[in-house]
């Protein structure tokens, strides 16, 4: 095995090859033509990239290599590969948001994120596959096709993070970058056995993620274990004064602190229990006994407002991204479909441009905000939005992190739910309140499960929250329990 | 909790989306559905709750007013479906009827 | 279209206005992108102007310091936390399909402004007061083009972001010249406050208005339509009055006056209605999620106070109670800032308050409006008038005499002094030489003596002309009247 496979292979790719890296063991244009190898073997199957910027990360990885030669500081991510969710708007790489209505659009700036990662010494391989402007929890919204799951290729990789999630899991990159709404980081990373992290909101930057539900929005990373994810969320966190929700307080060094589980106490909350199917709770169950075994404390929480959050979730969503799609409007970029009128023009582009469940949430949310509605549904979702907040602020007076399961099942088939956009919203339970109250949250795999409608065995995700700003606590249970367990480990064996 | 037909189209006048009958129809299905859930909404009193419009206790700050760096006009409407000199073309806009 | 004066004049209007006033920053309201006046098409743009996916708002300090001090000039109240909120509708100038405004927790609340009317010189103008329902911060929208002849419109959107205040004020107006008096009133803070140019032909100041009418001793408010699209003072009074008249022939005829936007058409001097599809607005606000609640101290609210100028009200009352000028005088000098600051530079440099305001007033600007310049770009200074005024005043010349000195100074830039030392312009006052100079007017003129005594007083004149001539006008005149009555009066 060649030391870049070595590297690509290993738990903490991340970790590895910024450190062969900076210590010129390999150069970061080896480890970016194994990854692009691997890209060109193995995602014809999978439909994890959009499009692979090879000479934009192959101009990357020289710079970092000649830094180095130079003797300058070649970044916390010196040379690692990493993708990027569609979703980041990236100076002149196409970006487009899984949605025909910015196909061909090639923007002239970078996001405050991309930025950081350029800066921290990132490659960026290119642009990942999601659900049509985040909006969906399958990758099947995608006006450019769907991702498959790389444990059963009949599955979805959940969404919208679709193309970041497979895309790790499978090891087409180091790690990747995605945005979390409702869940859209945790819950793909939970069908594919990956760690997924969205962090407090306002933590990392906004700037230049094109905007799906503002008040929910976040940016966070995919990687192997926690230890990577800690390195990734480190180098695009922080102040942004070009986003006014963004959090003034400086960013700590996660992958130094502590993973010792010792007095840690961990919130158990009986409504993330409650109708959960035995396949899920089992390994669920199995990862907190594991902890407590180690040290840390179960501590029963009450979060009763949880029934309400998807109901909430989706008013605000909606009536949020109604607002953010307007722009889209066919004048200044993207797609315009020529009609003889103005009010034409813009029907008929929207018509085209977006897909049926972008269309279905800027309804249901112009309807909410309609007048005369207004206080009904938006004001009515915010103020149970605050009750669902309170119930963490109590629950977090007694404990350090909850934890549960991220979500109600396994790696469903591609095209099973498409049908029913209810049961697919409502599949996003355990991960709304999260993004409603602003909390760090993580997805961890903790084990694995055969699903009812037969095939192999796959991930089941363990979902770690926290209280604003206390990411470090998701850290040290996620790496506690990594040291005790071997499912991050784990590789689908077509892509191993 | 049902959604006239009616509402689905002023709704989608609103949007500026043209639905096809078909789109009209499942719409009105998908959405009396997801509204007819939201309902249990009201069964919780939030009297005297605070709506929370932002997920994180912040006020804005503010920006000096000192000129940043624009875009020139080619790179403005590179991306445009249509321009006209240095403008953006739209079809002609009519505001009024006689 | 008309009405009689009589059926005029059972109604009543009721107007409210909305005015939106463009802030002087250097940078637009939510990025840093120029938020100057012109410009080359679709050159003072930046991502965020474009409304280019990703793209945030960053409220600018400028703007809101500007909309505090406009807030305290006329006396609202200033929220300590506000909100901004999305409004939104679909149009070509509005890149994000929605406008940041500020919905129901506006910066500022309540607040008068007072103004006195028009009225002719001399007589003591009116003073009337409106209170303002709301102050609040928004962006501007860009610009389109109607070509003509061609299916297409074009988008400029050097203007989209630009900061504004929209000052809105409770239906308090009672006919359209106290409109047009109100919005020059506004024009005036805002210049005074030097947060804007306030010019409605470049649509720094736009204002729609809300006309109703009434029976005259109605309580209730009668239905209102919306003016817009006026851009000039003239065509806000005509728009105005236009709308009195059609509604109560409305009335008269029986009809019902519908709430409707109507667009006004300078050139045929009449207002349309609005499309009744386009005018289906619902603006949907909701809270802007991307800006979080601004939080405006104690301390900056008083920093913003302390740092007011003399606003025009405080001015006013000041050269009339303090400088004892004419109502009519205090409200010509302080109607342009400028003007002010001349006069009382000139006041400064001892010229006697009341005698300046009147060469202010009945010389200079008309002279200054002749030639079309503004009174920074007069040839005569505020001190140079001063001490033409200071050589009035101490009888050096006369009145008449200071005409021509005043004619001399605007073409040559001399100064006062000189040019009455240049030309030996000294008044008369030794009584014994004017009673000489009158004698030998009497005496060569028997006639018109013989006329003043048989009772047509107004020969007095022809007599002190006489005197003038033979003096060369530098005879006091007050003098001259004096020996002449004694001389005739027989």
């Amino acid at each position: 095995m060649s030391v870049v496979n070595e590297l690509m292979s290993a738990t903490d790719p991340v970790a590895v090859i910024a450190d062969a890296v900076r210590s010129k063991k390999v150069t970061a244009l080896e480890v970016t033509e194994a990854y692009l190898a691997r890209i060109a073997e193995h995602d014809g199957k999978l439909g994890c990239y959009y499009r692979v910027d090879q000479d934009g990360a192959r101009a990357l990885a020289r710079n970092i290599d000649e830094k180095i030669a130079r003797g300058e500081d070649p970044g916390l991510l010196a040379g690692v590969p990493i993708g990027v969710k569609d979703l980041l708007v990236t100076s002149g790489v196409e970006t487009t948001a899984g949605s025909k209505i910015l196909a061909g659009w090639i923007p002239p700036y970078d996001g405050t994120v991309v930025a950081k990662l350029k800066v921290a010494g990132a490659v960026l391989l290119g642009k990942l596959s999601m659900d049509e402007f985040a909006m969906g929890s399958s990758n099947e919204t995608s006006a450019f096709g769907n991702v498959k799951n790389p444990w059963d290729v009949a599955r979805v990789p959940g969404g919208s993070s679709g193309g970041s999630a497979a895309s790790v899991a499978a090891g087409l990159c180091a790690a990747s970058i995605g945005t979390d709404t409702g869940g859209s980081i945790r819950q793909p990373a939970s069908l594919t056995g990956t760690i997924g992290i969205k962090p407090t909101y306002g933590r990392v930057s906004r700037y230049g993620v094109i905007a799906f539900a503002s008040s929910l929005d976040q940016v966070g990373p995919f990687a192997r274990s926690a230890s990577d994810a800690a390195l990734v969320l480190r180098a695009i966190s922080g102040h942004d004064p070009h986003d006014s929700t963004s959090l003034p307080q400086s960013v700590p060094d996660w992958s130094s602190e502590s993973s010792d589980p010792r007095g840690l106490r961990i919130g158990v909350p009986a409504e993330y229990f409650d109708h959960l199917d035995a396949s899920i709770a089992a390994p669920v169950n199995a990862a907190l006994k594991t902890l407590e075994a180690a040290g840390a404390t179960l501590v029963p929480v009450k979060l009763p407002h949880t029934r309400y959050g998807v109901a909430a979730y989706y008013i605000v969503a909606t009536a949020e991204c109604s607002s953010n799609l307007a722009r889209y409007d066919g004048i200044r970029y993207g797609l315009r479909v020529p009609a003889d009128s103005l009010a034409a023009m813009y029907k008929k582009t929207r018509a085209a441009g977006f897909g049926p469940e972008v269309k279905r949430r800027i309804m249901l949310g112009t309807y909410a905000l309609r007048s005369g509605y207004y206080d009904a549904y938006y004001r009515k979702a915010q103020q149970v939005r605050t009750l669902v907040k309170r119930d963490f602020d109590e629950a977090f007076r007694h404990c350090d992190v909850i934890a549960g399961p991220t979500s109600p099942q396994v790696a469903f088939k591609l095209g099973e739910k498409t049908a029913d956009p209810l049961s697919m919203y409502l599949s996003d339970i355990y991960t709304i309140p999260c993004n409603l109250a602003g909390l760090p949250g993580m997805s961890i795999p903790c084990g694995f499960a055969r699903p009812k409608d037969g095939g192999p065995e796959l991930p089941v995700g363990l979902q770690l929250l926290a209280a604003p700003l206390a990411e470090g606590q998701i850290f040290r249970a996620a790496r506690a329990l990594q040291q005790r367990t071997d499912f991050h480990t784990r590789r689908p064996p077509e892509f191993a | 909790m049902r959604i006239t037909t009616d509402e689905v189209r002023a709704t989608a006048e609103l949007a500026r989306l043209e639905l096809t009958q078909e789109e009209i129809g499942s719409l009105e299905r998908d959405l009396s559905a997801i509204l007819a859930y939201m309902t249990d909404l009201s069964e919780l009193d939030t009297t005297g709750v605070e709506p929370m419009t932002h997920a994180v206790p912040l006020f804005v700050r503010l920006r000096e007013d000192v000129l940043g760096p624009q875009l020139d006009v080619a790179t403005a409407l590179a991306d445009a479906p249509r321009s006209e000199g240095s403008f953006f073309e739209v079809p002609k806009i009519i505001e009024v009827s006689e | 279209m008309s009405i009689t004066a009589k059926e005029r004049a059972e109604f009543e209007a009721v107007i409210g206005l909305e005015c939106h006033v463009q802030l002087q920053t250097t940078t637009k309201a939510f990025t840093s992108a120029s938020a100057a006046f012109g410009g080359a098409p679709n050159s003072h743009v930046d991502p965020y102007t474009l409304a280019l996916p990703g793209t945030l708002p960053v409220l600018s300090r400028a703007a809101v310091e500007c909309a505090l001090k406009i807030g305290l000039a006329t006396s609202c109240t200033i929220r300590r936390v506000s909100r901004f909120a999305r409004k939104h509708y679909f149009y070509p100038d509005l890149p994000k399909g929605y406008q940041i405004s500020q919905f129901d927790e506006p910066l500022c609340e309540g607040g008068t402004v007072e103004f006195p009317m028009p009225c002719k010189p001399g007589e003591k103008p009116e003073l009337r007061s409106v209170r303002l329902t709301r102050i609040h911060m928004e962006e501007d929208a860009g610009k389109n083009t109607h070509v003509v002849g061609t299916p297409y419109s074009l988008v400029d959107y050097n203007r989209a972001g630009v900061p504004l205040v929209e000052i809105v004020s409770e239906p308090d107006i009672r006919s359209s010249a106290e409109a047009v008096a109100y919005l020059r009133a506004i024009r005036q803070i805002v210049r005074y406050l030097g947060i804007s140019d306030g010019n409605m032909d470049e649509g720094s100041l736009r204002a729609d208005a809300n006309v109703s009418v009434r029976p005259v001793g109605q309580a209730e408010y009668g239905t209102k339509a919306e003016l817009k699209n006026m851009n000039s003072f003239k065509n806000i009074e005509a728009a105005i009055e236009y709308e009195i008249v059609r509604q109560i022939e409305q009335i008269k005829r029986g009809e019902r006056v519908v709430q409707e936007s109507r667009l006004w058409n300078v050139e045929k001097g009449i207002s349309i209605a609005m499309r009744s599809k386009e005018e289906a607005h619902d603006y949907r606000y909701f809270p802007e999620p991307d800006l979080p609640p601004l939080s405006v101290d104690d301390a900056w609210i008083e920093d913003v106070q302390r740092a007011l100028p003399e606003l025009p009200v405080a001015k006013r009352r000041r050269y009339v109670e303090v400088l004892g000028l004419s109502e009519y005088d205090a409200a010509v000098l302080t109607a342009d800032q400028a003007i002010a600051t001349y006069f009382e530079a000139a006041h400064h440099d001892g010229a006697p308050p009341k005698l300046v305001a009147n060469w202010l007033a009945s010389e200079l600007l008309g002279r200054l409006n002749k030639d079309e310049k503004t009174i920074e770009q007069s040839p005569i200074s505020a001190s140079a008038l001063a001490g033409l005024t200071k050589l009035v005043d101490d009888k050096t010349i006369s009145g008449k005499m200071a005409k021509g000195v005043f004619d001399t100074m605007w073409a040559t830039g001399k100064s006062a002094k000189q040019i009455v030392d240049e030309e030996g312009l000294v008044q008369v006052t030794d009584s014994t030489a004017i009673e000489a100079a009158c004698k030998a007017a009497v005496d060569a003129n028997p006639k018109q003596a013989d006329a003043y005594r048989a009772g047509k007083t107004t020969m007095l004149g022809f007599f002190v002309g006489q005197v003038m001539k033979a003096t060369q006008g530098k005879a006091n005149p007050e003098l001259v009247n004096e020996i002449l009555k004694s001389l005739l009066g027989g």
